[in-house]
């Protein structure tokens, strides 16, 4: 398999193991010498080079005793070994967690649902908590809306941020130049944002997976740039402020209003700036649980069925007289308008959008929170994106660790698990009931 | 006139740079189906060995510019192949055989980690160096503007033709470069055939990363500046002249280089250099819609 050739040679083990971590931790010397033993910088306007040779060997050091540890781990627990390159071996359709939970789904779904709407009224719920959960359930709708694309269609979209932006410019632009509310413009946001979908979708729609990620990559960037150079339209690197807020029937979350009636003197209540927070978190939690229950039921409709056809077998579908352009089109403009609703909720709960929100970074992430969820899997992508908010919120001292373990984690997740930490794809359609091939290889090897 | 000659020479030069690098995404996409997204950090990674080694020759005293370019070259393209291989090692090499998004995914992961690598254990600040090669010609004088070709890009348009021309050698007529193209037609087959496949792969990624270090390199003596940023723009154009150019094809590569290079330099001379990007990148899409194959390219057929 991949690893340790040596053994096979008649040295004994323990010089064999040797070998081998010490060859990694000379590749690792190579690599760091440059990069972590020196350190470039400026003093006095001219580059001097420092050296740091005691951060060199920590460096090596940790490499050769974390690769003796694999190795140790390997030899020890074949068992273990086993059970981590299985999955790898059969394509990661034996997911057995990704299976349990499934089964259950119904009670642990209600049972979580149930969490999620008494959340703020819990005691330990505070500002900074709703906030944050806020935050979560923004790319969690985001994750939805990109697995119709990515999980459902099977189509590698690395611009998903770009319908996120056009969302979440479309109502800033609405809301302060034309004062339409929130909830006016949350359909229109939508609708623009699934218009963007369609006209860059029509044309690559046609092309092969990596060709279209790129392109999409390409696309997200234009948007970016345009945002950030055409001063007169967006307001430029400075972005928009004064955003309205979302309005519940007409009641504003504020001390008090000029006209009309205020959240807090209709019910007869204090007023509390957590309230605010506190229905933003509602808002969202019913715009990521309205987009769950589109993907769930569309899922079960032909437009979803072909949908998965054209992610499993392009040729096939086809064959059988699906037409391939109309259905991914279909699944770019849809993705697009919840990636849109959830702009335009972005903007409203932060006031203040620019640029600087909608970086390929962005994509990547809820990329990320789909692929390691599992495509396909709309559990997985909570999990994901809750793992992908609070693990650094938890992590703050690190903060600057952050993007490099975050890139890490995406490599190792895909070497242990290919297909998503929840991955199941079981088929959603069988004939006659019969549980056949069970999935499988799916899309093949290059 | 003058000015046109004067953008073509700025394009050509920037279009050595992006064929460089281009030519490590075809190889790598040629050979294994995938597109190397940390291609562009590996730019990066060389274009930082090549300012730290010149600031280390310059405090030791190398002050003869022909030795310190070979030097800092053949730095550059030792560490950073080096870190080619790893790449290749450590995130694609336990994915091959399994699907193409696992690997796209992969190498995004490895593209994050590198940037974050370079920025914590270099500093977030931009790096400059001091010129190294100083003066230029006057190619044709007109009153008012004159056309200049300055010795770096004079270096940068040679190198670029030499590394060419051994690498078209390499690829036509030595065992490596026959293996590579028996891997790249049918892998299952090489394997057959008693050719080392992994090796094979390792290879070609040891020989982009090199390209693509004397690319950062050239970069750093024509700009002066560079930081850790700077791989995914150049990257992501790098892979828009690969695809352009027809991706697979090494002289393609080259050719879409060199096109969006100048399409890039006439783009800013002409219209608005806050816009070049967005040219570049538009013209990725136009091609992918009206050409998928490239210039260069081969018809991809599509067998069941």
């Amino acid at each position: 398999m991949a690893d340790g050739a040596a053994p096979a040679r008649k040295t004994s083990p323990a010089v064999a193991i040797l070998r081998e971590a010490g060859l990694t931790a000379a590749v690792a010397f190579a690599l760091a010498l440059p990069l972590i033993g020196l350190r470039g910088f400026t003093r006095g306007g001219a580059m001097v080079v420092e050296t740091r040779f005691e951060w060199l060997a920590i460096a090596v050091a940790v490499v050769f005793v974390g690769r003796l540890a694999l190795i140790g781990l390997r030899h020890a627990i074949p068992r273990l070994r086993r059970a981590v390159a299985a999955p790898r071996r059969v394509g990661g359709h034996a997911a057995g967690l990704g299976s349990q939970i499934e089964r259950y789904r119904v009670p642990l779904g209600a049972a979580a649902l149930a969490f999620v709407a008494a959340m703020p009224f819990m005691p330990f719920a505070d500002r900074y908590i709703i906030d944050v959960a806020t935050l979560v359930l923004i790319y969690v709708m985001l994750g939805w809306g990109l697995n119709i694309v990515v999980g459902l269609a099977g189509l590698l979209d690395l611009g998903y941020v770009a319908f996120y932006a056009v969302g979440a410019y479309s109502f800033a632009l609405l809301g302060t130049t034309f004062d339409l509310s929130f909830w006016a413009c949350l359909p229109i946001a939508g609708a623009c944002a699934a218009m963007f979908g369609l006209l860059l979708g029509y044309p690559v729609l046609r092309l092969r997976g990596d060709y279209l990620a790129i392109v999409t990559l390409g696309f997200g960037e234009i948007v970016r740039l345009v945002l950030t150079n055409w001063v007169a339209f967006s307001g430029g690197p400075n972005g928009i402020s004064g955003i309205p807020r979302p309005t519940l029937f007409g009641l504003e979350f504020k001390k008090r209003v000029a006209e009309g009636q205020t959240f807090h003197e209709f019910f007869g209540i204090e007023h509390a700036g957590v309230h605010r927070i506190i229905f933003l978190y509602y808002v969202i939690l019913v715009l990521a649980l309205l987009t769950n229950l589109f993907v769930l039921r569309i899922r079960r409709l032909p437009i979803g069925r072909a949908w998965e056809a054209l992610r499993e077998d392009e040729v096939a579908s086809r064959a059988l007289g699906i037409n391939p352009v109309n259905t991914k089109l279909s699944a770019f403009a849809l993705g697009a308008m919840f990636g849109g609703f959830a702009g335009s909720f972005f903007a409203t709960r932060s006031g203040f959008i620019s640029p600087e929100s909608f970086t390929f970074i962005e994509s990547a992430i809820i990329l990320s929170i789909v692929v390691l969820g599992g495509m396909g899997s709309q559990i997985g992508v909570v999990l994901a994106a809750a793992a992908i908010v609070l693990v650094p919120e938890v992590l703050r001292e690190f903060a600057e660790y952050r993007m490099l373990a975050f890139g890490m984690a995406m490599v190792l997740i895909m070497i242990w698990r290919p297909r998503g930490l929840l991955a199941h794809r079981r088929p959603t359609i069988l004939l006659h009931g019969r549980a056949g091939g069970a999935g499988g290889g799916g899309q093949g090897g290059p | 006139m003058a000015y046109f000659l004067q953008q073509l020479i700025n394009g050509v030069t920037l279009g050595s740079i992006y064929g460089l690098i281009a030519i490590g995404y075809t190889m790598v996409y040629g050979i294994i189906g995938m597109i190397n997204f940390a291609h562009g950090e590996i730019y990066m990674i060389g274009a930082f060995m090549a300012v730290l080694c010149f600031t280390m020759l310059g405090a030791a005293g190398v002050t003869w510019v022909p030795l310190a370019l070979v030097m800092v070259l053949l730095v550059a393209i030792v560490f950073t192949a080096t870190y080619g291989w790893a790449v290749e090692r450590i995130a694609y090499r336990p994915l091959r055989g399994s699907h193409r998004l696992a690997a796209l995914i992969s190498a995004i992961g490895m593209s994050l980690a590198l940037q974050n690598y370079v920025l914590l254990s270099q500093g977030a600040g931009v790096k400059a160096v001091a010129p190294i090669i100083t003066g230029r010609l006057t190619v044709y004088e007109t009153p008012g503007f004159d056309v200049t070709l300055s010795y770096i890009q004079i270096f940068i348009m040679v190198l670029t033709v030499a590394l060419m021309a051994a690498f078209a050698t390499l690829i036509t007529h030595t065992a490596l470069g026959r293996a590579q193209r028996a891997c790249e037609q049918d892998r299952g087959m090489a394997l057959l055939l008693g050719i080392d496949v992994d090796r094979t792969i390792s290879l070609t990624f040891v020989m982009g990363a090199a390209l693509a270090a004397v690319a950062g390199v050239m970069v750093t003596l024509y700009y002066g500046v560079i930081d850790f940023f700077m791989g995914f723009i150049a990257g992501l154009k790098a892979f828009t002249a690969a695809v352009l150019g027809g991706i697979g094809s090494l002289p393609g590569a080259m050719l879409g280089g060199m096109l969006l290079g100048m399409v890039e330099a006439f783009w800013s001379g002409y219209f608005s250099v806050e816009y070049k990007d967005v040219a570049a990148f538009g013209i990725l899409v136009l091609v992918l819609i009206f050409r998928p194959t490239g210039l260069l390219g081969r018809p991809e057929i599509e067998k069941v």
